[in-house]
């Protein structure tokens, strides 16, 4: 569209400029002031230079929670993003179930978080829950709450539950607006149902599904709630995430430093790899 | 019925066994809860859900969380507005700057934000507020509604608004009678979307409040510590978070596909 | 290549249809000769579109066959009719570059690459696409993407016919033109049946041999384009083709006699017009001139077209309009008007009087 320059348009954007400042900027600087200083009580404050950020690249504890949360998030994407697609190519297009489908789909996703955790921690329970009870009656000794490997397996499988949909909703959103033409036109030139997929869903969907993984990552990144009411962490600290990590850093033991600096350089491996595939995925567009 | 159906019928049913064990959970008393498994509940009781209506601290805890919710959304929607217009319609000084700044928002770990927020709502006398959360959750929520709202107006023509000024309409006149209405399927698509932020968010809305605001996200932690025989409470008051999410995702049907395949997705 | 029969056809998007207006095609049969140019004109939803899908095997008629050389092919899949179709909008696949969009079809059907390549060159230079070859087809202009759509037809040897769905919708103007004359140029040298459907008649006509004219799912006329033209078959044809459309107007026909206001007018079938049904008396704008005595009208407009001019007048509550080439007198105000004798029809609710339909 043809846009006319007009300065005065900041009028508009501003009270959503002061918000989000407020909300932004404070909060931020608090972090990089902190981030550099030292405290003893009392609100006194010391210089203390790049200290907190050296010890948090020698620290082994957030070390192995960012490996984790590494192992996390590929694992979601690697799971949640193909069967997402799927799911959404073997959608029925048109006719009364399309609403009926969406709906359902989209209920996990406007589920609060936390019950999201205690609906699984429910479910999961050894003794009482469906998907625990199921397990061990199949002869498969489980117990997330004392095995890591069964913890992983609750907590990813809680994780495709809540936002697989999401997946969904977006793909299937993408192909609905594909037009009938494309696939007249597969028909006529004999192409087979993979080569439909390859040469036309897929492209088509690029966009989509960028934004999907984007999205998906940066929540898979943050993930916090659902695990700590499900896991709590651990057992051990077999589950516990960066956010995990951050918030008991950060409300429990008073390392105001540490835990300022972690937030920082937590927030922009988040923007910098969101940045560096949105940047790569585009200008592959543009070639 | 083709075969490929299968599939989103057998994925509908794992989304919904969990959520039909925390219903049959809800309705169990908490004998049969800890003494016996079954697949639906033996003695029918509504117990559960007696003690959250009548428990000031549980459904009190209910009214906190639609307050700032609705807080939220009607003031996100209604700042976004007039900003998603000015990106629609106008370029002016820093303009794609500010758009990306806002957007990148929406990538902070609210982890981030806990510490610094309690302080910062602390020093202006906000804490345990309703508007504390709705503040806070804005900083997630404007940036979406924005670009929502943006994909939404950049739809519709410019002629319309061109249009209404020829016809002597003020641009305030204009906006409220004729645009809004004109994009109503994105402000719902969009506070559809801030209703699910700010719905399902706990991390912050539990720390920024304490007795007088406390949200049921929060109220729901304090039995999920204890163990076994409050799991009929937990579960009653889970199934009653789910509903106003069902409502407004019954109400928004016909729009998720769209709000999802914005012009620019 | 193959002469195609279209054989009773009807069809409905309902499932169960009953009454006439049910059905999006009510009943169509035609009979297309090999290696001809046909174009299915009419506006939207007159049912062009779903006759064309038919035939393409994208839909399955409700009733009637249809025959590729005779033998029936109304219930098989696209793939199977041989069939190449160029779509409204550019359908191109974006991955893929000029070269692999054109082998594309091929080989899905497996034939070998050499063959391929031998192939693809030869429709690439037919289509002017050959400087392009190597690249990207997502980046080709509006009109070299329906270069492409046109050349996966053109390299199947298979093909029994070409359909064209208003394949110029989205090309710039100045390229239209220049387009619809390659089109012309290809059929003529490769002798392939091409059937080109659109609601625009210069295109219509200066493509096909055979105009077929459809209006409400019926096939209202089928013929040359001087047939169209000259000898409408019903005044939706008069006016739909031409510009300005013919004029139409009330009429009476006593003793092998058109009378329009009172007048008397010589028709050319006006002896065979019996006096039943709503009559009505038709003349294009091309052969009605300006006389000393005949109908008296009142000169009302005249607009300049450029080469000519379109003069609009009055017979008493009827207008008439009738072209004026250039340096042709005009009068003001009252004159008469003579009409071509040869040129003048009666239609009897609608139809052209005294022929079988």
């Amino acid at each position: 569209m043809n846009k006319t320059f007009n300065n005065k348009a900041w009028w508009m954007v501003f009270p959503v400029f002061l918000v989000v400042a407020f909300n932004a900027l404070v909060p931020l600087m608090t972090v990089v002031n902190y981030s550099v200083q030292e405290t003893f009580g009392n609100n006194e404050f010391f210089w203390s230079g790049t200290i907190w950020f050296q010890q948090l690249l020698e620290n082994d504890q957030i070390r192995d929670s960012l490996g984790r949360q590494i192992a996390f998030t590929a694992v979601a994407l690697f799971i949640q993003v193909p069967l997402g697609l799927a799911i959404a190519l073997c959608m029925p297009r048109k006719g009364p179930w399309v609403s009926v489908c969406l709906v359902l789909m989209a209920l996990p996703l406007l589920v609060p978080w936390n019950v999201v955790g205690s609906m699984w921690n429910i479910m999961a329970l050894p003794d009482i829950g469906l998907l625990g009870k199921t397990i061990n009656a199949m002869g498969i000794h489980y117990n997330y709450t004392r095995d890591p490997v069964a913890a992983w397996f609750t907590v990813v499988l809680m994780d495709v539950w809540h936002w697989t949909s999401l997946v969904v909703l977006l793909c299937y959103a993408g192909l609905v607006s594909i037009p009938d033409a494309y696939y007249q036109a597969a028909k006529i030139d004999g192409a087979r149902p993979w080569a439909v997929f390859r040469y036309i869903q897929l492209p088509k969907l690029k966009h989509v599904l960028t934004i999907a993984i984007l999205l998906r990552f940066m929540d898979s990144f943050m993930i916090y709630t659902e695990v700590i009411v499900l896991t709590g962490g651990g057992p051990g600290s077999a589950t516990k995430f960066l956010s995990i990590d951050l918030v008991q850093k950060a409300l429990g033991g008073f390392d105001l430093g540490p835990a300022a600096a972690f937030s920082i350089v937590y927030f922009l491996i988040i923007l910098l790899t969101s940045w560096l595939f949105y940047t790569l995925m585009m200008r592959n567009e543009a070639n | 019925m083709s075969k490929r159906y299968l599939v989103p019928i057998v994925y509908i049913i794992f989304l919904m066994l969990p959520i039909y064990w925390l219903i049959n959970m809800s309705f169990k008393t908490t004998n049969e809860i800890l003494n016996s498994f079954s697949l639906y509940p033996r003695e029918f009781t509504l117990d559960s859900y007696r003690t959250i209506f009548t428990d000031p601290s549980w459904y009190g805890a209910y009214i906190n969380s639609i307050t700032y919710v609705a807080l939220n959304t009607v003031l996100s929607v209604a700042l976004a507005l007039p900003a998603a217009y000015a990106f629609s319609r106008y370029r002016f000084l820093g303009d794609k700057h500010l758009f990306f700044w806002l957007l990148s928002n929406r990538m902070a770990p609210p982890a981030v934000f806990v510490l610094p927020f309690i302080q910062l709502y602390s020093s202006v006398g906000l804490f345990d507020t309703h508007l504390a959360v709705a503040f806070a959750h804005m900083l997630f929520n404007i940036p979406l509604a924005v670009w929502i709202l943006e994909g939404f107006m950049s739809g519709v023509p410019k002629e319309l608004d061109e249009t209404a000024y020829v016809d002597g309409y003020s641009f305030p006149k204009f906006f409220v009678k004729i645009f809004i209405p004109t994009i109503s399927a994105g402000i719902g698509v969009a506070a559809f979307f801030c209703f699910m932020f700010s719905w399902v968010e706990m991390l912050l809305a539990k720390n920024l409040t304490s007795v007088a605001a406390k949200p049921i996200v929060a109220a729901m932690t304090k039995t999920s510590s204890a163990s076994g025989y409050e799991l009929g409470l937990l579960a009653a008051a889970g199934v009653l978070t789910l509903i106003p999410g069902a409502i407004v995702v019954y109400f928004v049907r016909n729009y998720i596909a769209k709000g999802f395949a914005l012009g620019r997705v | 290549m193959a002469k195609i029969t279209i054989d009773n056809l009807r069809h409905s998007y309902l499932p169960e249809p009953k009454r006439d207006e049910d059905f999006a095609l009510k009943r169509v049969h035609l009979d297309w000769a090999d290696g001809g140019a046909y174009a299915l004109l009419g506006p939207s939803g007159c049912g062009k579109t779903t006759l064309l899908n038919l035939i393409s095997g994208l839909l399955h008629p409700t009733e009637g066959r249809i025959l590729f050389d005779g033998r029936d092919v109304s219930n098989e899949t696209p793939e199977h009719r041989n069939i190449a179709q160029v779509f409204q909008f550019p359908v191109i696949y974006d991955t893929m570059t000029v070269y692999d969009n054109l082998a594309f079809p091929l080989r899905n059907r497996k034939v070998d690459e050499a063959e391929i390549k031998k192939r693809v060159t030869a429709i690439a230079e037919m289509l002017e696409l050959t400087a392009t070859l190597s690249k990207r087809a997502s980046g080709l202009t509006a009109d070299g993407k329906q270069k492409i759509s046109l050349g996966r037809g053109l390299v199947r040897s298979d093909v029994n016919v070409i359909m064209f769905d208003e394949p110029l919708t989205v090309i710039d103007p100045h390229l239209k033109w220049q387009l619809r004359s390659k089109l012309k140029e290809l059929q003529h040298r490769i002798r392939r049946t091409m059937i080109y459907v659109t609601h625009d008649q210069t295109e219509a006509l200066t493509f096909a041999d055979q105009v077929v004219v459809m209006n409400n799912g019926e096939v209202v006329q089928t013929g040359t384009p001087i047939e169209l033209f000259e000898k409408p078959k019903h005044i939706f044809v008069g006016h739909f083709i031409g510009s300005p459309g013919m004029n139409v107007m009330p009429c009476q026909v006593r003793g092998g006699k058109a009378f329009v206001e009172g007048h008397a007018v010589a028709a050319d079938n006006a002896a065979s017009s019996k006096g039943s049904g709503r009559l009505e008396l038709g003349i294009r704008p091309e052969f009605v001139t300006f006389a000393d005595k005949g109908l008296p009208v009142d000169v009302v407009k005249v607009s300049d077209i450029g080469r000519y001019r379109v003069v609009d007048t009055r017979l008493g509550e009827n207008s008439v309009k009738l072209i004026v080439p250039e340096g042709g007198a005009i009068p003001e105000g009252k004159a008469h008007l003579a009409f071509d004798k040869a040129h003048t029809q009666i239609y009897s609710d609608g139809w052209l009087a005294g022929e079988a339909r």
